[in-house]
């Protein structure tokens, strides 16, 4: 933090009497022709790579391009939703390393992201997802994550507003229960990064796009964008939505189809919501933002698309559902609706690491679950630049698991109905 | 709304997307290469693209048709076992 001043209680109130105008959060620089590594995508993924490659490895010559602005994409679109109570091994200890990063990343990035651990609740309603939530509450326990399956009873005592009775078409049967899941503020999130990124010397340029990568003999030689070409050895394709279109400028065929998800606020009302509440076979999760808006999401659409507007078919189904579970909200209105893009692989894991192209890397594949690992993904894939070697953490998450089969197949992701 | 040619015009919502309707390679000679990329490899275009739909509450027929994978628009549906006469 050499430049900027660092915020505080005392430095917020003496701004907050005096009126004095707040410093600029990061610099608008250069496009310079030549850096060590160059990012593609400035959301939460590119940017966090770029900040652990500065603050974990000392690597500074660090260019991150985005076509718009910072965090305009998936980073913020999402539901903001924390957890790390996956099903695979792979996966719970991929998330739960990236839960332990947003634990202290306020204090790190010296940025108020706003982490509230609610605690997460995810209902099953048929016998087959009560049988998948015991499965996957053994592997979390196994993987020392707090996480439990619990009875009607005690989710009425959780989220009383939850019709727990046998009325409705998808009684609640039970719940898996997980204390350290919760909600962010996504933007916060991009902001502190980007923040302490630019402070180590990392270029941010938005309004950056990158229309061609350049490969001489196997190699990545460095990208062509709207603003000039620039050199370097190694680029990282952080980018979602757009990640195969971007992999395809390197001849890098990928497993990924991109499906909306659309997700939707209501009008605030009081606080009364203190538990992150999902439901796989409604396909809906609720939670309540600090200003007292209920926050929804679905699955994804059930067509691939490029298309960010929303349907009424989500308005529809999305309220028919949440009503189910809390009749008590019918009054309530939806304020707007707003759809990201998700790019799905076959078995619901990321692609993490080397592709066919030497120094073209990719952290791709994030469907539903990108904003949550965005900082043990940052982690790792600065770490594979700096050391040249693999982190164990994603060893599993390859590009050549597709050739081997050796899928990983998350069966706890957001979009799976079980 | 898409027009099935067996059924006429129809909410959208009555047909199911069914994949990008990409050539499968014969097991028997396909190298393990080939049958990789048949099964996981997708083009995920983002502009005008032809792909597999099929009516899936009305005729059940499978039908090739052309979206673009940016506004949604859906402009020629042919039936995969032929339109009618």
């Amino acid at each position: 933090m050499s430049r900027l001043p660092r915020y505080s209680a005392v430095g917020l109130l003496r701004r907050g009497v005096t009126g004095r105008r707040w410093p600029v959060v990061w610099r608008h620089r250069d496009l310079e022709p030549s850096y060590d590594v160059i990012v593609i995508g400035g959301g939460v993924h590119g940017l966090a790579t770029a900040y652990s490659l500065a603050k974990n490895h000392g690597i500074t010559r660090v260019a991150v391009l985005e076509r718009a602005y910072l965090g305009s994409g998936g980073s913020g679109r999402n539901t903001a939703i924390i957890r790390s109570n996956y099903l695979t091994p792979e996966g719970v200890r991929f998330y739960d390393r990236s839960l332990k990063l947003y634990e202290t990343l306020a204090q790190d990035l010296n940025y108020n992201v706003m982490f509230s651990q609610r605690g997460h609740l995810t209902l099953a309603h048929t016998d087959a997802a009560l049988r998948t939530m015991r499965w996957r509450a053994e592997v979390n326990k196994l993987e020392r994550i707090d996480s439990e399956v619990i009875g009607p009873a005690d989710i009425a005592g959780l989220v009383p507003e939850l019709d727990v009775s046998s009325h409705p078409r998808y009684p609640v049967l039970g719940g898996l229960f997980h204390p350290p899941g919760g909600i962010i503020r996504h933007d916060a999130v991009v902001w502190g990064y980007a923040r302490a990124a630019d402070a180590l010397g990392v270029a941010l340029h938005q309004q950056t796009e990158v229309t061609g990568i350049d490969v001489e003999a196997g190699r990545v030689r460095g990208v062509r964008t709207n603003r000039g070409s620039i050199t370097a050895p190694v680029v990282v394709n952080c980018t979602a939505g757009w990640s195969s279109l971007v992999c395809d400028l390197a001849g890098v065929a990928v497993p990924i189809t991109t499906y909306p998800l659309q997700a939707a606020v209501t009008e605030p009302v009081r606080p009364f919501l203190h538990t992150v509440v999902v439901s796989g076979t409604l396909h809906v999760y609720v939670s309540q933002t600090d200003r007292g808006e209920l926050v929804f999401g679905a699955a994804t659409d059930p067509y691939p698309s490029y298309s960010t507007r929303g349907t009424l078919e989500f308005t529809e189904s999305v309220a028919a559902h949440v009503l189910e579970l809390m009749p008590s909200l019918a009054p309530l209105r939806v304020l707007r609706q707003w759809a990201g893009l998700c790019d799905m692989t076959p078995d619901f894991s990321p692609i993490m690491g080397r592709t066919p192209v030497e120094g073209f890397l990719v952290d791709i594949g994030w469907g539903t679950y990108g904003f949550k690992a965005a900082p043990v993904a940052g982690e790792t894939m600065a770490e594979l630049i700096a050391t040249d070697r693999v982190p164990k953490l994603i060893r599993a998450f390859d590009l050549d698991r597709f050739a081997d089969g050796r899928l990983v197949g998350e069966r706890g992701a957001a979009a799976v109905g079980h | 709304m898409i027009t099935c040619p067996w059924c006429g015009s129809r909410d959208t919502s009555e047909f199911a997307y069914a994949g990008e309707g990409n050539p499968r390679p014969d097991p028997a000679t396909a190298s393990p290469e080939a049958w990789r990329r048949y099964l996981y490899v997708r083009r995920n275009p983002d502009g005008w693209t032809t792909e597999l739909w099929r009516h899936r509450i009305g005729c059940g027929t499978y039908l090739r048709l052309e979206r673009h994978r940016t506004t949604d628009e859906v402009r020629l549906a042919r039936a995969v076992g032929g339109d009618p006469a």
